[in-house]
Parts: C-alpha cells; structure tokens; sequence
C-alpha cells in the first residue's frame, strides 16, 4: 500500500482496523513494562519519591506539545496540500493532546507541592503550557463552532499554526527567563543528566505514553471518518425526503 | 514499595492521570461503538453513500468482475 492510498478515507478505515489491535496490545505492555520499572526506581537523593511523579510528568509534557506539533503538520496538509485526512488527523488530536496538557498541569502541581512548596507560580514555563491548554480548548470550541466541516478544518488549521509559536515557547522558556521550573535534564546537547536507573523507566514511559497517543489518535481518527459519512448520509436522507 | 513521607501525592497524580486516560479511551470506545450502530441503522434503512451506490451498480452490470 503506497503512502497517497490513505488519503483514501475507506482504505484509510481498512489499515487501521487491522493495526489498531496490535497497537493497543503493544501500548498496554510497554505501559505493564514501565510501571514495573517505575516501581522499582530508586528515590532520588533531592526529590525521594516523589521522582516516581516525573514518569507521568514528563512523558505526558512531551506529548502535549507533540499533539500540537502533529495539529500543526496536518493544519498544513489542509490549507497547502488539501488532504483529505488531514483536517481529521487535527480535529482528532486535539482532546488527546488536551487531556496530556491536563495531566501534565495536574501531575506538575502534585510534584510542586511538596518540592516547591506550592501547587502553581505563573512562571514561564507553568503559564506557557497553560496557555497551551488553553489553546487545545479554544480549538476543539473552534470546530464545535463551525457546522460546515471543511470551513471548520481552515479556520481551526489557521488558529493552530498562529498557535504553534508557542511551542518553541514552552520549550525554550527555561532557558530565556528566569524560573521556578528546573532547566532540561533529558534532551540537551551534553547529553541526560539524569542516572540511568531513573532515565530508563522515564525512557520506557515515554514510549509508552506516545503509543498510546498514535493508538487513541487512530482511533479518533476512525471516528471522524464515520461522524462524517452519517453526516453526508443525514444530508443525503434530506434531499430524498419528499417535500423538497 | 515505600512511598515515604509525600505518598499522598503520589498516589493522587497517579491516580488522576489514570483516571483521564480512562476517560478519553473510553469516550473514544463508546463513541465508536455508538457511531457503528447508527451507520448499520442507516445501511438498514437502505440509506447508503453514493460511492456504495455506484459500487452496487458497478457490480450488477458486471456480475462476474471481481471486486477491487
């Protein structure tokens, strides 16, 4: 199967119906994999337990700025290639992506608590990705909005990229302001700060998390393939209806 | 397995985070499901796209073409 034959949506509904399955056995047991890892971590000599946080923390951070990234892309699919899928690909990864915003605020307040002493500072990096929550809701808001989806699909496309400015944002306030919220400690240029019996249940988590975001993306994806066939066959009854 | 002295929250982060998880599969589950009964509801009323449509008279004007 050639790459441009998914733009098809029915071949589309094919491929993921029989991979689907596959994937979600997968996610479940790198997901079993890493909370035995978890599980068997060490205390960290600073943050004691609470390190264990950072496995959902971290890898749910990653992938709420990954949602917007794959948004992004397939905002670009809609206004400059016109793919068929691509405004579905958008519209079903932004509640996904919101809810990892959520658990990444949620997870990040529980940790600050007894590190930091408070759940919230409106720091850099605390209001950047809450603003990204923020910009999740305004985009799902936006395609509830909208009845027509394909003027759906632009207008949304067009607020995701002007949104995508803040991703670059949020990676990069550690480092541009003074902050609360520590610098990066796994992707930087001299390499992980971080031991390996920590870095590897972190590691595994995180690939865990993002097959679970392809999984529940896919599956999404289906969704809104269907909504919009009942959408066209609601359509299709109206015009047979007598009277018209 | 010690959780020491902060194991309230802990427990609490990861039991919040599964239970969002578990809130957006299952939402996606369910709406699958629902989205599957009222397509087979519509196939049942005869009421099929219009790509079904041609398909259907493709495959009646060449009864021995097999399908793609």
């Amino acid at each position: 199967m050639a790459l441009i034959d998914l733009a098809n949506p029915t071949r589309f509904l094919s491929l993921t119906g029989r991979i689907l399955p596959w994937l979600a056995a997968a996610t479940a047991l790198v997901f079993a994999y890493g909370f035995w890892l978890t599980a068997g971590a060490p205390d960290d000599y600073q943050q004691g337990a609470t390190v264990k946080i950072m496995f959902l923390h971290v890898p749910s951070a990653w992938l709420a700025m990954f949602g917007w990234v794959v948004m992004s892309i397939a905002a670009l699919g809609t206004l400059v290639w016109r793919h068929p899928l691509a405004d579905m690909a958008a519209k079903a990864a932004a509640p996904i992506g919101a809810a990892f915003t959520l658990i990444c605020l949620i997870t990040g307040s529980l940790w600050g608590r007894p590190m930091w002493g408070t759940y919230w500072v409106w720091d850099a990096r605390l209001t950047s990705v809450f603003v990204l929550f923020l910009m999740y809701l305004g985009v799902i808001a936006l395609w509830r909005t909208i009845d027509d989806p394909t003027r759906a699909g632009r207008a949304a496309a067009i607020l995701t990229l002007v949104g995508a400015i803040n991703i670059p944002i949020i990676k990069f306030s550690v480092d541009w302001w003074n902050t609360l919220h520590q610098p990066a400690s796994v992707v930087k240029m001299s390499g992980p700060a971080i031991h390996p019996t920590i870095l590897l249940p972190l590691l595994v988590m995180a690939i865990a998390f993002t097959l679970l975001f392809i999984t529940l993306h896919l599956a999404a994806m289906r969704n809104e393939i269907l909504k919009r066939r009942i959408r066209s066959m609601h359509m299709m009854q109206a015009e047979a209806a007598p009277g018209r | 397995m010690d959780l020491g002295p902060h194991a309230t929250f802990i427990i609490a982060a990861y039991a919040a985070s599964v239970f969002i998880l578990a809130l957006l599969i299952g939402w996606i589950a369910i709406e699958n499901r629902s989205l599957k009964r009222t397509l087979a509801d519509f196939e049942a009323r005869g009421i099929t796209r219009r790509s079904d449509e041609r398909k259907s008279t493709l495959h009646k004007a060449e009864p021995h073409q097999s399908p793609a």
